[in-house]
């Protein structure tokens, strides 16, 4: 647990450019332990970038980002947890295979590989988790021959497997049916409940941001420049607190819905 | 229905498969009759029972000289200097190709270099290896492997690179060290294509090889047709390169069929050839 006072995630003045090109500018943000935060905006305002930026995928050209008042490593580690839009798991293994790996790579760190009794009982482990992301009858197929949203339950499992403080989603529900994506909710929010950690997650999907949350941010371009659209980067440009309870919609600026009616 | 939606039964589809080789010994045999029709003792286009029966003689017979069964000897040499060859070829492709293809450095270091290398026309450096390791097997075997080796490398290579950078990160925030994403990633994502760099490798392999064997060597598959040329032997050169590519045609679907058998999730998502 964090100290008293010392925010989960801290983003202190953070910028990023490609070459010339400002991406974002000026984020930022103090984010405690426990939040679900959303973020949304329009293409290429650098969301994804920010969150490739909480997974130490990409680095900040200015500007830091502090977990429990450290800097973030370099390079991506085990607590920071991500499920992307694809790719999210390995073609190559089982289901159960994909779910027991972290363990395996724990506990037999030259290959990575667990044999006989060892695998044996690493399976029986996951057993209640499969029941629980309904994989349990689908243990044995490879990821090809599962639906898409069969792949994104077992990518959210999977990369739970460490125990992340924080957990980072890129538009995890992006490919998947509006009628997948309510179950998907419901999971993702009951391992939320369960797991007390934090989570960022992209989403082009303003209900969605709205359902899941307990923060909205939004981010856009708030200086534009006609002749050089791509002069100035996007930055947070609204960051709403959401509370569960309510009945009805939100009220939401008039601008943010533009935005968000842009975005594809 | 358009002809592009019209696929045909599994039976149609072997009969069709079945079509041009048969057309092509039915247009042989014709060609082959007429000619002998003109003059019996032809050499050009022999009867395809005089080919069986010569192909026969070289399985069968002892040779008069060695004592040996010319075909069998033949086959034996040829298979194992191949196999010697593209068994150095592969080792090299996994390790240098795992290496160059994970670690930047290392790309940096070897990629321009390879791809520099693998542009001298192999057969150019024949005399050189001729000269360094003698006119035995080691010439040969160096030849099959500086002529498939750069290529399979930098196709190893390039199947590295093409795992999705979100798997390596994934696997990153699993607790996964370098070592350990090579032998639980990259190797068994890789092991399939390069299988598929093998079987790409094997042409050019029986390219060397023949032309090793018809340069300087005393058995072998290419030795053979290149000595009996010399007597316009065409009742045996033609069963030979028949011979030569029925064996490389079993090579290539066998390891087809370890593919689809070791690496069942890679076949999957589509058909391969």
């Amino acid at each position: 647990m964090t100290s008293a006072g010392t925010p989960r995630v801290a983003v202190k003045n953070l910028s990023k450019s490609y070459g010339e090109a400002p991406i974002l500018e000026r984020v930022n943000l103090d984010i405690d332990a426990g939040c679900f935060c959303t973020i949304v905006g329009a293409s290429g305002c650098g969301k994804s970038t920010f969150l490739r930026m909480l997974l130490s995928q990409e680095r900040p050209t200015q500007g830091d980002i502090l977990l429990d008042g450290q800097s973030l490593p370099d390079e991506p580690t085990p607590d920071r947890g991500i499920v992307f839009q694809k790719y999210s798991v390995f073609p190559h293994l089982t289901v159960w295979e994909n779910l027991i790996l972290a363990r395996e790579l724990e506990q037999a760190s030259l290959t990575g590989r667990l044999f006989g009794r060892a695998r044996k009982s690493a399976r029986e482990s996951i057993d209640g988790l499969l029941d629980r992301i309904g994989l349990k009858a689908a243990a044995d197929r490879y990821p090809a021959q599962l639906s898409g949203g069969m792949q994104q339950r077992l990518a959210i499992a999977q990369a739970l497997s460490k125990q992340p403080q924080v957990l980072l989603l890129d538009e995890p529900f992006g490919a998947l049916d509006p009628g997948i994506r309510v179950d998907m909710h419901d999971l993702l929010l009951s391992l939320w409940h369960e797991e007390n950690m934090t989570i960022f997650m992209v989403t082009h999907d303003i209900h969605e941001a709205f359902k899941l949350g307990t923060r909205l941010l939004v981010f856009d371009k708030i200086r534009h420049d006609p002749q050089a659209p791509e002069a100035y980067g996007a930055t947070v440009t609204y960051d709403l607190p959401l509370s569960h309870d309510k009945t009805g919609g939100p009220e939401l600026p008039g601008d943010v819905i533009e935005i968000l009616r842009t975005a594809p | 229905m358009r002809i592009i939606n019209r696929t045909p039964s599994r039976r149609t589809a072997f009969l069709l498969g079945f079509l041009p080789f048969a057309a092509t010994v039915l247009v042989y045999a014709v060609a082959s009759h007429y000619r002998r029709l003109d003059n019996p003792a032809d050499k050009l286009l022999p009867s395809l029972d005089s080919m069986a029966a010569a192909f026969w003689r070289m399985a069968t017979v002892p040779d008069r000289r060695s004592g040996d069964l010319l075909l069998w000897v033949d086959t034996v040499d040829s298979l194992w200097r191949l196999g010697m060859g593209m068994t150095v070829s592969t080792t090299l492709a996994l390790v240098l190709g795992i290496a160059i293809g994970f670690i930047p450095h290392i790309r940096s270091a070897l990629a321009p270099y390879l791809a520099t290398f693998s542009l001298i026309p192999p057969i150019t450096i024949l005399p050189i290896l001729f000269i360094t390791f003698g006119l035995g097997e080691a010439s040969k075997i160096a030849l099959i492997v500086v002529g498939t080796a750069p290529v399979m490398i930098r196709a190893t290579a390039q199947a590295v690179l093409d795992i999705p950078r979100e798997m390596i990160i994934k696997a990153e925030t699993l607790g996964a060290s370098v070592w350990q994403m090579v032998t639980r990633l990259v190797l068994p994502q890789i092991l399939p294509r390069l299988i598929t760099a093998l079987r790409l490798g094997l042409v050019p392999a029986w390219i060397f090889l023949i032309s090793a064997e018809a340069i300087a060597s005393t058995t072998g598959l290419g030795y053979r047709i290149f000595l009996v040329r010399r007597y316009l032997a065409m009742d045996i050169i033609l069963p030979y390169v028949v011979w030569i590519t029925l064996l490389a045609f079993v090579l290539d679907r066998l390891l087809l069929l370890l593919s689809r058998r070791a690496f069942r999730w890679h076949h999957l998502e589509g058909e391969a050839l």
